[in-house]
C-alpha cells in the first residue's frame, strides 16, 4: 500500500441498509447461476492530498459520513470475518471519475481552501464484499461480467487477507513531440499507413492527399512556416478526421449508379443527400411558403434543425445514434451519446438553447439469448442494461426529461447496437438584436474553449465509428460522460447568450476540436489555434492529441474581444473552465500552433472540399419471399398472449420508469397514463407555462418490414410517426395558409456496411440498393405529405466482426418527428374513458401480415408487406384532426405491432374497462389478417354514444364498427358470433408486463 | 400589499428551479431564481425573501448521497460576509420565515440536519438513502396528509397525488428516540397510501420502503417542509397521468393540478400573516 495516499472506508451499517449488495447478489444468482451469500457494497474513497489525521477525520465523519445507514473507516478496511471474497472496481487512469471530482469539492469547502483542480486528488473505487469464497478466475467473471467493464476498470480481487490497494496513475511524461510523415510511397504502402495511424482514408484519399503536398504554392507557404515538405502527424490526423464518413457522410454524397433489373431501370444519383433529402425539404419549403406557411427557419446547416415556433422562440430538434462506442461500453456509449446530442440544440446559432426534452430509440438483440458469443462481443442483455443505465443518468441527471422511445429487438443487432439520442431545445429568436439561430465570425473574434478538459479519451473516434468493429478496436474510443459538468456548462451558456457575451458556438464532439473549429473556421475563412493553451486532465498528450481528443462536456465558443473579460467573469463564478485558445482568420488556412511551433497549416478549401467523390454501384434483382402456409391456429387467446410476451410488443416500463420523464413539469401525454400502464402513442409536451402551446413527438422505425421491401419499410416508418402524432391530436401541416403548425423531421439511417467489396461485401451493391429505396421512399413520403427533415445523419457501418463471423444490422431508418399542437388540453389518449362507449376502427384493413410479428411467432417471413397508400392515408389524417375538433373522439390509438387484437387491447391497459368486439366487419381479409395484421394508416378510436351519428356521418366508410367498451375488464372478440379471443384484461395484461419485469 | 417573494435556488445540478418558480407565479407570489453561487461567491442575501426553496434535481451529480455535496457547501463554505450558508439559513428560519425542500431539496434539508431538526441545532437525524428497489423510478404516488399536521405548506389538504421521481428517497430513522419524537410531533406530515388513503408499506405503493411509508417531513414549527414527490409538476390537470378520464368523469373539473394547492396555502399564509 502506498504511504502518501490515505483512504476512507464507506461501508453500509449493515446488509439491512444496502439495497445495492442485494441486487449485486441477486444478479449473480441470476445471471452467472452461482450463489455468492451477502454481498456488502461499500466505498473506498482515495485521498492523494496531504491532510492531517484530524483533518482526514473530519473530512470523513463530517463530509462522507452519513450517520443513519453508514460506518466510516479511516486508513484502515472494514472487512469483518464472514466475509471470504473481494472486488475492488477502480477507474482506470484518466477515466472521468465525477464522484472523486464532487468529493475534492467537498474537502475544499471543509477545508476552506482552494484545491488545484487540475490534478484528481479524490478517486472513489466501489468495494464488494462477498460472504462465499470464491476464486479468482470467478471472481474476475463476477467483476467483469456485472459489476465493471475492463476497458475502463481496473479489478483487484481474493481474500479480502489479500486486498490490494490500486492507486490509479496517469503518466505524466510531458509528449509533445509532432512527427513528420512520408506520404510519397507506392499505393500498397499508402494503404498499410492509413491503417497503422487508423486513419480510415482509401487509396484515392490518401493519393489526392499526396497530391496536395506535391502542390509547389502549397510547398512555399509550408517552407515560410517552417513546415516540412511531407505532412506532420498533425495534419494527417485532422484530413483523416474531417474526410471520415462520419464526419464528410461520404456515402450519401457519393455518385451511386443504381441498376434494378426488376423494373429494368438504370439512374444516375447524384448524391442520396442532396437528391432525396435536401432535395424533398426544398420542395416542401417552396410548397409551405406558397402557402404563407414560413416556419422553416434553418436546414441541415447546423447542429439541429430549427422551425418557428412563436412569435417569441424557435423549436430546435435533433437526433443521433452513438452506436460503435455503446457496442464496447454500453454506459459510457449512451450516456456520452445522450449528453454529445444535447450539446446540438445547446449549440445551435448563437447557443444557449433550453432543452425541453429527449427521446431515445434503440435497437437491441434479444437479452434473454443462450448462444455463444463471438470474442469481444458483449451479451445483449448486458448492451441492454448498460444503455438504458447510461440514458437514466444522462437524462435525468441533466434534468432533460426522457418523454418518448421505443425499443426494437431484433438478433442482427447482437453485434452492433442502435442507439439514437433525441433532444429538443427552444432558443429564443432573438439575443441581444441578433437572430439567434445564426452563426456569424470575424477575422479577429476569439476562439474560447469550455467545459471539461482534454484527455485521450475518444481519441479516433470519427475514424473509428466509420469502420466495423473488430478485435483490435482501440480501446480508447471510449468515453465517459459527465452530466454535472455539463449541466455547469449549459446554464453557464444560458446567462452568457441572454447577456449577449457570445458570438456563436458549437459543440465539440466527434473528432473535438480539430471537428468543431475545422468547421466555424469556413465562417470567417481561417483560424489560428495555440494548442498549449488548451488546458489538459493530465500531461502526455501529443499534440494532434489534444486537437483530436473527443473528451467531452466541450464547447467551442466565439467571442468577440471586447467580451472575453466580462465572460471570463461569468465562468468563474458559474465554476466553468474557459482556454482563450486561439482567433479566427480570414485567410483561408486552418493553422495550428503549439507555443511557438506551426505543426500544421492546412487550405481549408483543400480540407472542405478536396476529398476525392466516391463512386459506387446499386444492384436489385428482387428478392424472393412468398406467403407461407401456416397451421390452423386452434386457440387465439394463446396466440394473443405470446403476442402480447413478444419482445417488441411486450411493456417497456421496466425501462421507462428509470427515465425522469416529467422533470421540467410539461409533460402532457407522458409514455405510460390513465392508472400507469397505458401506452401511448406519441408523446406531447407543453412549451411554457404561459400557454398551452406545445408540441407531439413520435418515432417511425419498423426495420423487420425492410427484409421484404426496403421501399415500404422505409414509407411504412414514416407513416407509423405520422400517424401517432395524429392520434394524439396532431394536425397535417399546411392544410390552412399561415397557421404556424410546424412539423419538424430527423432521419436516421442506420444501414451494414454497402460498399461492394469482392471478398469482403459480395453483396454490398444488394444493401446500398436497399438504401437508395429506402431514400425515395423519404422523399415521395415527405412531399407528399410536405413534412420536412430539417436534421439527421447518417450511420453506414454498423458491423460487427470477430473470429471469422460477422453481424450486421438490418437496413434501419428512424423517422423522429415534432409538430406543434395549438392546445395540448386538446390531446387524445389511447386508453378507453367510459364503459359503453362504441369501438370503431378507422382506415382499411388489407391481407397484410408479410412481416407482421404474428408470422415471426410460425418463424415466417411471408410476403404481403403492409403498403403505405398515401392519398387514403391522408384524407383519414384529416377526418381524424376534424373529428377532434368537434370533440368527438374520446380515446385513440394506432394500430402497429401484433395488430388490431392488440391495439384494442392495449386500450383496455391503464383503465378499469374491457372490451366486447366483433370482427366481422373487417373479416373479409381472413381472420388472422383482421387480427394481427399491421396495415398501416389505422386507428382503434372509441366514440360517447351520444355522438354516434355525428361520428358516423363523420367518417362514412372509413370506420368500421367492432363493438364496446364494458365495465367488466373482461376482452372478448367474437367472429360470426362465435368468441375467438376471451380472457380478463388482467390475464392479458400480466403477459403484456412479464417479459422486461424479469430482466433484474 | 407586498407581493409575497420566494427564492429558488439553482445551480451545480438542481434542475426542478422553472417549474418550481412557475409554481409560485401560479399562486400569486413573485419568484426569483438564484444561482447558488451569487449567494455562496457574491453575497446576494436571502434575507428580502419571505420563502426559500430548495428544488428538486441532481445536486453534484447524487455523488458520495444524494444531497451530502451540497449540503456540505452550504455547511462549510464560507460567504464574503464570513457567515456560512447554514448560519444565513437558521437567521432565515428564526425570523419567522419558510423553507420547502422538494426531492433532492427534501434531501439537502435532511442532511443538513433541517429536518426534522427535533433539538434545534441541526444535526442530522434521519437520512434518504436508496430506494430498496436499488434504482431511480418515475411514478405516480398517492399520498395523505397527517391530520393536524401544523405546516402552513399542506393546510386544508387531505390526500394528494403526485409524481415521485427519485433513486434515493428511502426515509430511514437513526434511533427509537428520534422515531417517537417524530411521531409525538406530528412531524411525520405526508405518507404514502393506497388510492383510497390508507398508509401501505406495499410496493410500489410506497415506492422507496421509506419507514413509516413517509413522504414527506416538516420541522416543529412547521416552517420547513421537505417531501419526495414533486408538487411542482403537477400544476396544471393535464400533468394528471388520468386527466382524459378524469374530465371525462367529471366536466367542469378545475384547470389546475393539485400539487399548486401547496404553494398557494403557503402564499396565502404568508399573505395573513402581513395583513
Amino acid at each position: 500500500m502506498e504511504k502518501s495516499v490515505s483512504f476512507v472506508h464507506l461501508v453500509p451499517k449493515d446488509v439491512v441498509y444496502d439495497p445495492e449488495g442485494k441486487r449485486i447478489a441477486r444478479q449473480i444468482k441470476k445471471h452467472l447461476k452461482l450463489e455468492s451469500g451477502v454481498v456488502l457494497a461499500s466505498k473506498l474513497f482515495l485521498i492523494d492530498y496531504p491532510l492531517s489525521d484530524d483533518e482526514l477525520s473530519g473530512f470523513a465523519s463530517q463530509c462522507l459520513h452519513d450517520p443513519v445507514v453508514n460506518d466510516i473507516y479511516c486508513g484502515k478496511l472494514h472487512t469483518p470475518d464472514n466475509y471470504k471474497s473481494y472486488i475492488s472496481i477502480a477507474k482506470m487512469p484518466g477515466v472521468t471519475d465525477d464522484e472523486g471530482t464532487s468529493a475534492q469539492k467537498t474537502l475544499a469547502d471543509f477545508l476552506g481552501k482552494q484545491i488545484d483542480t487540475r490534478t484528481q486528488h479524490i478517486f472513489v473505487q466501489d468495494l464488494c464484499l462477498i460472504e462465499k469464497g470464491f476464486d479468482d478466475k470467478t471472481l474476475f467473471t463476477i467483476a467483469s461480467n456485472l459489476l465493471g467493464n475492463k476497458l475502463i476498470n481496473h479489478f483487484e480481487y481474493g481474500s479480502p487477507e489479500n486486498f490490494k490497494l490500486y492507486v490509479p496513475a496517469v503518466d505524466v511524461v510531458v509528449d509533445n513531440t509532432v512527427e513528420n510523415i512520408d506520404i510519397f510511397l507506392p499505393d500498397d504502402e499508402l494503404i498499410r499507413l492509413s491503417r497503422d495511424m487508423v486513419l480510415s482514408l482509401d487509396l484515392a484519399e490518401m493519393k489526392a492527399i499526396q497530391n496536395y503536398y506535391r502542390d509547389e504554392d502549397v510547398n512555399s507557404k509550408r517552407a515560410a512556416l517552417g513546415l516540412p515538405e511531407i505532412p506532420t502527424d498533425c495534419e494527417l490526423e485532422i484530413l483523416a478526421q474531417t474526410w471520415s464518413e462520419h464526419c464528410k457522410h461520404k456515402e450519401f454524397a457519393a455518385q451511386i449508379t443504381y441498376t434494378n433489373t426488376v423494373t429494368n431501370e438504370t439512374k444516375q444519383i447524384d448524391s442520396l443527400f442532396k437528391t432525396y433529402i435536401k432535395g424533398s425539404t426544398e420542395k416542401i419549403r417552396e410548397s409551405l411558403e406558397k402557402n404563407g406557411n414560413k416556419w422553416l427557419i434553418k436546414v441541415f446547416n447546423d447542429n439541429a434543425g430549427v422551425v418557428e415556433l412563436n412569435k417569441k422562440d424557435t423549436f430546435i430538434w435533433k437526433v443521433e445514434t452513438h452506436n460503435s462506442p455503446s457496442a464496447i461500453d454500453p454506459y459510457g456509449g449512451a450516456i456520452t451519446g445522450i449528453l454529445g446530442n444535447n450539446r446540438d440544440p445547446l449549440c445551435t446559432g448563437i447557443g444557449g438553447g433550453r432543452l425541453l426534452f429527449n427521446t431515445n430509440v434503440l435497437c437491441f438483440g434479444d437479452p434473454y439469448y443462450e448462444g455463444e458469443l463471438i470474442d469481444t462481443q458483449l451479451h445483449p442483455r448486458r448492451i441492454f442494461e448498460g444503455v438504458v443505465k447510461g440514458i437514466e443518468d444522462g437524462g435525468n441527471k441533466s434534468g432533460i426529461p426522457t418523454v418518448n422511445g421505443s425499443i426494437v429487438f431484433d438478433e442482427r443487432y447482437a453485434g452492433k447496437p442502435l442507439v439514437y439520442c433525441g433532444t429538443a431545445g427552444i432558443i429564443p429568436k432573438q439575443y441581444k438584436g441578433r437572430n439567434a439561430w445564426e452563426k456569424h465570425i470575424d477575422k479577429g473574434d476569439r476562439i474560447v474553449m469550455a467545459g471539461g478538459r482534454v484527455g485521450k479519451d475518444g481519441i479516433h473516434g470519427a475514424t473509428f465509428s466509420s469502420t466495423e468493429l473488430n478485435e483490435f478496436s482501440p480501446s480508447s474510443a471510449v468515453q465517459i460522460g459527465s452530466p454535472i459538468t455539463q449541466k455547469l456548462c449549459a446554464d453557464f451558456l444560458e446567462r452568457a447568450t441572454e447577456r449577449g457575451l457570445i458570438k456563436c458556438s458549437t459543440d465539440n464532439g466527434a473528432g473535438g476540436l480539430s471537428s468543431s473549429i475545422g468547421e466555424l473556421a469556413t465562417i470567417s475563412n481561417g483560424a489560428r489555434v495555440n494548442l498549449e493553451n488548451v488546458p489538459l486532465k493530465y500531461s502526455g498528450l501529443k499534440p494532434w492529441e489534444v486537437f483530436l481528443s473527443e473528451s467531452q462536456e466541450r464547447m467551442s465558443l466565439v467571442v468577440e474581444p471586447e467580451h472575453m473579460d466580462e465572460l471570463f467573469g461569468l465562468a468563474s463564478e458559474m465554476e466553468v473552465e474557459l482556454s482563450d485558445i486561439g482567433e479566427f482568420t480570414s485567410d483561408g488556412d486552418l493553422v495550428i500552433c503549439y507555443g511557438e511551433k506551426t505543426i500544421a497549416s492546412l487550405s481549408l478549401d483543400f480540407l472542405h472540399e478536396g476529398v476525392p467523390r466516391k463512386m459506387m454501384s446499386a444492384l436489385w434483382n428482387g428478392i424472393d419471399v412468398s406467403e407461407p402456409t401456416l397451421p390452423q391456429v386452434a386457440d387465439y387467446t394463446y396466440v394473443l398472449k405470446r403476442l402480447l410476451s413478444a419482445l417488441n410488443i411486450c411493456s417497456k416500463e421496466w425501462v421507462i420508469r428509470q427515465y425522469d420523464h416529467e422533470v421540467k413539469g410539461k409533460s402532457i401525454v407522458k409514455p405510460l397514463m390513465g392508472d400507469g400502464n397505458a401506452p401511448q402513442d406519441a408523446a406531447v409536451v407543453r412549451t411554457s407555462f404561459d400557454s398551452f402551446e406545445g408540441v407531439a413527438v413520435s418515432n417511425g422505425i419498423i426495420p423487420r418490414y425492410g427484409d421484404i421491401d426496403a421501399y415500404q419499410m422505409s414509407a411504412g416508418s414514416f407513416d407509423e410517426a405520422v400517424r401517432q402524432i395524429i392520434s394524439v391530436g396532431g394536425e397535417l401541416p399546411n392544410l390552412e395558409k399561415s397557421n404556424g403548425l410546424f412539423w419538424t423531421v430527423n432521419d436516421n439511417f442506420c444501414v451494414p456496411d454497402s460498399l461492394y467489396d469482392e471478398v469482403n461485401n459480395p453483396d454490398g451493391k444488394q444493401k446500398l440498393a436497399k438504401l437508395v429505396q429506402m431514400c425515395e421512399a423519404l422523399y415521395d413520403m415527405s412531399t407528399y405529405f410536405d413534412i420536412p427533415m430539417t436534421s439527421g445523419k447518417d450511420s453506414m457501418k454498423n458491423d460487427f466482426k470477430g473470429g471469422g463471423k460477422k453481424i450486421s444490422v438490418p437496413p434501419t431508418i428512424l423517422y423522429s418527428m415534432a409538430a406543434k399542437m395549438s392546445d395540448v388540453r386538446k390531446a387524445v389518449t389511447s386508453n378507453f374513458k367510459a364503459a359503453g362507449d362504441l369501438i370503431y376502427v378507422l382506415g382499411e384493413t388489407h391481407d397484410e401480415l408479410g412481416g407482421s410479428e404474428f408470422y415471426q411467432l410460425f418463424d415466417q417471413l411471408g410476403a404481403n408487406v403492409p403498403v403505405v397508400r398515401p392519398e387514403a392515408a391522408k384524407q383519414l389524417y384529416i377526418a381524424v384532426t376534424e373529428a377532434n375538433k368537434k370533440s368527438l373522439i374520446e380515446s385513440c390509438h394506432d394500430i402497429s405491432d401484433g395488430g388490431l387484437a392488440v391495439c384494442v387491447v392495449e386500450s383496455c391497459f391503464g383503465t378499469s374497462f374491457g372490451a366486447d368486439i366483433s370482427i366481422d366487419t373487417i373479416s373479409a381479409v381472413g381472420l388472422n389478417a383482421a387480427l394481427f395484421g399491421e396495415s398501416h394508416s389505422r386507428f382503434v378510436v372509441s366514440v360517447a354514444p351520444e355522438n354516434q351519428d355525428q361520428f358516423e356521418t363523420h367518417f362514412k366508410d372509413r370506420a368500421y364498427y367492432l363493438g364496446k367498451v364494458t365495465g367488466d375488464a373482461n376482452y372478448c372478440i367474437t367472429e360470426k358470433g362465435a368468441a375467438c379471443i376471451t380472457a380478463p384484461v388482467s390475464d392479458l395484461l400480466d403477459a403484456w408486463k412479464s417479459t422486461l419485469e424479469i430482466m433484474e | 400589499m407586498k407581493k409575497v417573494h420566494a427564492l429558488v435556488i439553482t445551480g451545480f445540478g438542481i434542475n426542478c428551479e422553472e417549474e418550481m418558480a412557475a409554481a409560485y407565479r401560479l399562486a400569486g407570489a413573485e419568484a426569483s431564481i438564484v444561482h447558488l453561487n451569487d449567494i455562496l461567491v457574491e453575497g446576494f442575501s436571502i434575507h428580502d425573501f419571505d420563502v426559500l426553496n430548495f428544488p428538486g434535481g441532481f445536486s453534484f451529480g447524487d455523488d458520495i448521497a444524494s444531497g451530502r455535496v451540497l449540503a456540505n457547501k452550504i455547511k462549510f463554505k464560507k460567504l464574503p460576509s464570513g457567515k456560512t450558508f447554514i448560519e444565513e439559513i437558521r437567521e432565515f428560519i428564526s425570523a419567522g420565515k419558510y423553507v420547502l425542500g422538494v426531492c433532492n431539496g427534501f434531501q439537502v434539508l435532511v442532511k443538513l440536519g433541517l429536518l426534522p431538526d427535533l433539538s434545534g441545532d441541526a444535526v442530522q437525524q434521519v437520512t434518504l438513502t436508496r430506494n430498496d428497489s436499488s434504482k431511480f423510478e418515475d411514478r405516480w404516488c398517492h399520498c395523505t396528509v397527517a391530520s393536524g399536521a401544523k405546516t402552513p405548506f399542506l393546510k386544508n389538504i387531505d390526500k394528494i397525488y403526485l409524481p415521485v421521481r427519485h433513486g434515493e428517497g428511502k426515509l430511514m430513522i437513526s434511533e427509537e428516540s428520534v422515531r417517537s419524537q417524530i411521531v409525538n410531533n406530528n412531524l411525520a406530515v405526508m405518507a404514502y397510501c393506497d388510492a383510497s388513503g390508507r398508509i401501505t408499506d406495499e410496493y410500489p405503493l410506497n415506492p422507496n420502503g421509506s419507514e413509516m411509508s413517509i413522504a414527506g417531513l416538516c420541522n416543529r414549527t412547521g416552517q420547513v417542509f421537505g417531501l419526495m414527490p414533486h408538487p411542482e409538476a403537477f400544476l396544471t390537470l393535464y400533468n394528471h397521468p388520468d386527466w382524459g378520464r378524469l374530465r371525462r368523469d367529471n366536466p367542469g373539473i378545475s384547470e389546475d393540478g393539485e400539487g399548486l394547492q401547496i404553494f398557494k396555502n403557503i402564499v396565502a399564509h404568508i399573505e395573513s400573516e402581513e395583513r
